[in-house]
This record gives structure tokens, sequence and C-alpha cells, in this order.
């Protein structure tokens, strides 16, 4: 079977979120997909590492396997629901080629009614972790 | 008898001229306790707005035409309603600015930079706002200034002793909030003024935080520069205001060039280049202004004093009522404060709780409010805000409370 592409992905996700009628279920679906976030490494949580956003913390490590050549994700945050949406974010993007990164910008954010999470410059800083994601990937592909 | 109907304060009345109070948040009633990130607007202003589009709408002191001098008329008057509002001794001295960051970058530009060597200094506390660091810093890379921070005590109030220290003969200006956005701290402004006057330096007092909820009288208090923005006291977005003393205004270059400023032929008799009009370049927001005499007319009608009273007791509910929910923490409890709730809960990120009571219809405020090096004096990531108007009841502290509780429950 080949593999799944990020357009199927996000087709997943649209169907994940079409079984909330309200916004309440959608923001405590986020917000449990930030509690089963993989465990990111204590060590990684440095400035360096930072992505910055208004209302929390956010970190992000990725890289470019060389022997693969696919881009590997990690990411974290203190705030759950920021948590949440990186969990969508690497479902995306984690352990993709960078040409397929590059190919697709994410627009299942906005067709799940998470787009105002992507407001540059206030929010939660997603839209700059995107925003890393994509010129790394760009820079590899 | 329910909170804030005594005394003719009817707060539910109050409540019916504010038409946004009416709507509604994902199907919840709104609860807005986000006042100090800016309040809501009276349908006196929001009528004022369409008032003046529909009858009185024309460029100023540029026509000789009637509508013109009737807009021009209007934006004095405006001028001369917050002359009122604070006390100023001449309307000369109020300019209207976008708002109070603005009010703050004209007075570093203006005042702080002609007279700045390097090494000299402006003193502001641990406790300030953006809009009263950036503006210092950005002079710090134009002419050497340098920024001096005065320390809090612990219980969120300026140290006095360390203001008393830090001010030299190297001091141009001392800048300090009246009110602080994120602990609610209300500071001693009249021995704020002694203290820089005693060492002969000017004081600016940023009293965005203070316009809306308690009485300003720039005469009795004596600063010599204020700053407040007009979304804050119920006005419109887009204007704020500039006090400063006439003689030391008028010593200033002007801030800014274009229109309206510069000396110019004149039919309707308009003095162009003196005071206020030199720092007021380019078309304002006109019908902002008339607006914003709207608000200060409403807030005056209500009285501060009642505001005042009416705010402190929502204040001391609050206070009580938020100590009550497990793990959560208030920052900021000093013993004289004003309208603001900031606070943190033990192992929940702001950002979830705001998100969370968001659901329930509830607006505060998360995350560092504008004030990051006071966050990160305080080792905190950010903070929740509750913060409180005019026409807050103790059933918004009750849904919030509620909310909160909620929040707990799932998440602690």
């Amino acid at each position: 079977m080949a593999e799944a592409t990020i357009q199927d992905e996000e087709r997943a996700i649209e169907e994940e979120f079409a079984l909330f009628d309200e916004w309440r279920d959608k923001i405590d679906y986020v917000m449990d997909l930030g509690r089963n976030l993989k465990p990111f490494p204590a060590a990684s949580r440095t400035e360096a590492n930072k992505v910055h956003g208004c209302q929390s913390q956010v970190w992000m490590v990725a890289h470019v396997d060389p022997r693969t050549g696919r881009l590997h994700l990690d990411a974290d945050s203190d705030a759950i629901l920021v948590k949440g949406l990186i969990g969508l974010l690497m479902r995306l993007y984690d352990d993709r080629p960078p040409a397929e990164i590059v190919a697709t910008p994410p627009t299942v954010f906005d067709r799940v009614g998470l787009g105002r999470h992507l407001t540059p410059g206030r929010a939660n800083g997603l839209h700059a972790m995107i925003r890393r994601v994509r010129e790394l990937a760009a820079a590899q592909a | 008898m329910p909170l804030g109907s005594r005394n003719g304060y009817d707060v539910e009345a109050i409540r019916q001229d504010f038409p946004i109070l009416a709507t509604t948040m994902h199907g919840r009633p709104l609860v807005y306790l986000d006042n100090a990130g800016s309040t809501q607007k009276p349908k006196a202003v929001i009528d004022e707005l369409s008032r003046f589009y529909s009858n009185d709408y024309a460029n100023i002191h540029r026509g000789v035409y009637d509508l013109s001098m009737r807009a021009s008329e209007a934006h004095e008057a405006a001028r001369r309603t917050v002359q009122r509002f604070i006390n100023a001794v001449d309307s000369r001295e109020v300019i209207f600015t976008r708002n109070g960051t603005e009010g703050m970058n004209l007075v570093a530009q203006s005042y702080v930079r002609p007279r700045a060597k390097p090494g000299d200094k402006v003193v502001v506390s641990r406790m300030e706002h953006h809009a009263n660091i950036v503006p210092w810093q950005i002079l710090g890379q134009q002419v050497g200034l340098e920024l001096v921070v005065v320390e809090i005590t612990e219980a969120g109030e300026l140290d006095l002793d360390d203001l008393e220290r830090k001010i030299d003969d190297r001091t141009l200006l001392v800048s300090l909030p009246w009110v602080s956005n994120v602990l609610g701290t209300v500071n001693p402004v009249e021995r704020l003024v002694e203290m820089a006057h005693a060492k002969g330096v000017p004081l600016l007092l940023d009293a965005c935080q203070a316009v809306q909820h308690l009485p300003v009288d720039v005469q009795a208090v004596g600063c010599d520069f204020l700053v407040f923005s007009g979304h804050k006291v119920y006005g419109p977005s887009g204007i704020g205001i500039l006090w400063g003393k006439a003689e030391l205004l008028d010593a200033m270059p002007p801030y800014q060039g274009g229109g309206d400023m510069i000396a110019s032929v004149s039919f309707d008799g308009t003095t162009f280049n003196e005071l206020p009009y030199k720092f007021e370049a380019g078309t304002p927001f006109i019908e902002g202004a008339a607006a914003l005499a709207k608000a200060i007319d409403y807030v005056t009608a209500l009285g501060l004093d009642a505001i005042h009273a009416h705010e402190d007791e929502l204040l001391a509910y609050g206070t009580r009522a938020l100590k009550q929910i497990k793990g959560l923490r208030l920052i900021g409890e000093a013993p004289h404060k004003s309208s603001v709730l900031s606070f943190v809960m033990e192992g929940i990120h702001p950002h979830d709780i705001g998100t969370l009571v968001d659901l329930d219809g509830v607006a505060i405020r998360t995350g560092h409010h504008c004030a990051q090096p006071l966050i990160e004096h305080l080792g905190l990531p950010a903070t929740a805000r509750a913060s409180l108007g005019l026409y807050n009841t103790t059933h918004d502290l009750d849904a919030l409370v509620v909310s909160l509780q909620r929040v707990v429950d799932k998440l602690g």
C-alpha cells in the first residue's frame, strides 16, 4: 500500500473533526491530542529551540535525516492546547520528504476551524512553527 | 441589596447602555473581563461616531465652509472635554495622539531626545508595559540613553527607596505607571512627583489603567506629562491623549511633520505651529475625538468616585472568590489595588485557562500582557488576568469562578 501523503493525513484529520458539532468538543479533542503528544526531551527545552509566540512557550527541533532524506520533527509546549496543535502539525509534517512539505502548505487548520490559531504574531507560535518547518524543508528540498 | 445598586449606582441599568454586553460567545452570555485590555463602548459613543459621519463630518482646520468649521469646533470641544476631565490648566496642553503608546514615543523623541547625551537616563520600573520600555530603548540606540529600572517589592509595590537611589543628576525623566496593568497596583503618584521634583526631574505618568478607574487631576498630582488611550476609557480605539505642562510642550520640537502642524495661510483663524497643533501632523481621528468626548461625558456623569467604589467592591469580592479555587494563586496583592485580578493555577497553563473559559463565554486575557520583564521577574511564563470595568457585576465574577472550577476539574 502506498504511503499516506500529507493530503491524505489532512483528509483524515478533517474527517475526525467532522464528528464534532460544537467548538467545545473540537477544543477537547485538540487537548486530548496534546495530552498524548510523544514526550519531548527536557534537554531540548532550550532558548535556541524556542519558537516565539505570545501566549505559551513552544520548543521545536527539526532535522533532515541524511540517510533517509526525510524531515523529522519534535516539538513541545507548556500549554496543552498548543501541544494538541503541535500533534496535528506533526501528523502532517513529521517523517516526510522535504519536497512534499514544500509542495503542501497546511490547509486543514482552516478547514476544521482552527485557522484562527494561526494568526501571525499573536496567538501561540504555531504560525511561526509552520514557517520554520517549511523553511527548513525548503532548504533541503 | 445586590452590589452596585447602592448610592444610585445602578449597574443593571448601566449594562443596558452597552449593546455588546447583551451578546453571546459560544452560545453563552458574554462575560467580559478584559477591561484592562480594552473597554466596551456605550451607545452614546457608538451613536456619536455614526451621528458625526452623518451630520458633522469634514476635514478640520481646512475649510471656511460651515461644515468644516463645525467639525473643527467639535474637535476643539472634545479637547476641552479632555482638559476638564483631567483638570488641565489649558486645552492647549491636550494633544490628540493615536494611543497612549504614541504619547510615550512623542515625549521620548521631542522631550528627551533633544536633551540626551550618552549616559543620560530615563527611570522606569519593573512593572512597566512595553510602551514605557521600548521608546526609551530606541533612544538608547539613537543617542546612548540609559534605561534605569526601579525594582518592586514582594507585594508588587514600587520600591520607593530604590527609586530615591536611582534618580540622579543624569536623569532626564522619570516615567512610571499610575496603575500597573498586570498587578493592579495603584502607585502613590503624589509621592512619586515629590521625589522626582526634589531632584529637579520631570515625571511622566502612564495613566492608561487609571483614567477609567479613578479621578485624575493633573494639577493636584503635579506631574509633568500624562498619557492615556481612549479605548480603555470606553471611547474609540485609535485615539489617545498626551497631556503636558505648556511650558514643557512649548519648548519641544514637533514630533512628526505634515499638514496642520506647519505655519500656513489660514482662513479660519486657527493658529498653526503652536500648541497643540504642532504635535498633530496630518488629519487626525476627528470623529474619534468627538466620540471620546462622549465617553468622557459618560463616565463623568456616572462619577469616577462612584465607578471607583463599585469596582473596588467587585475587586474585593473577586479576590475572595478566586482564593477559594484550589491551586489558584493571585499575582499582585498590593494593599492599594485597582480592578485587576491576575492569577496562575497550579499545573495549568494560562493559555489553556483562557481557551477553556472562553467556551463558557468568559473573556479574560492570558499571556504576558505586554509586560514581559515583569512576568519574567515573577518567574512565570504568563498569567491569566480578569480585569474589571464599570459595567461588571458579581454575576460576572461568579461565572468566572464557576468556569475556573471546571478548568480545575478538567486539567487540575
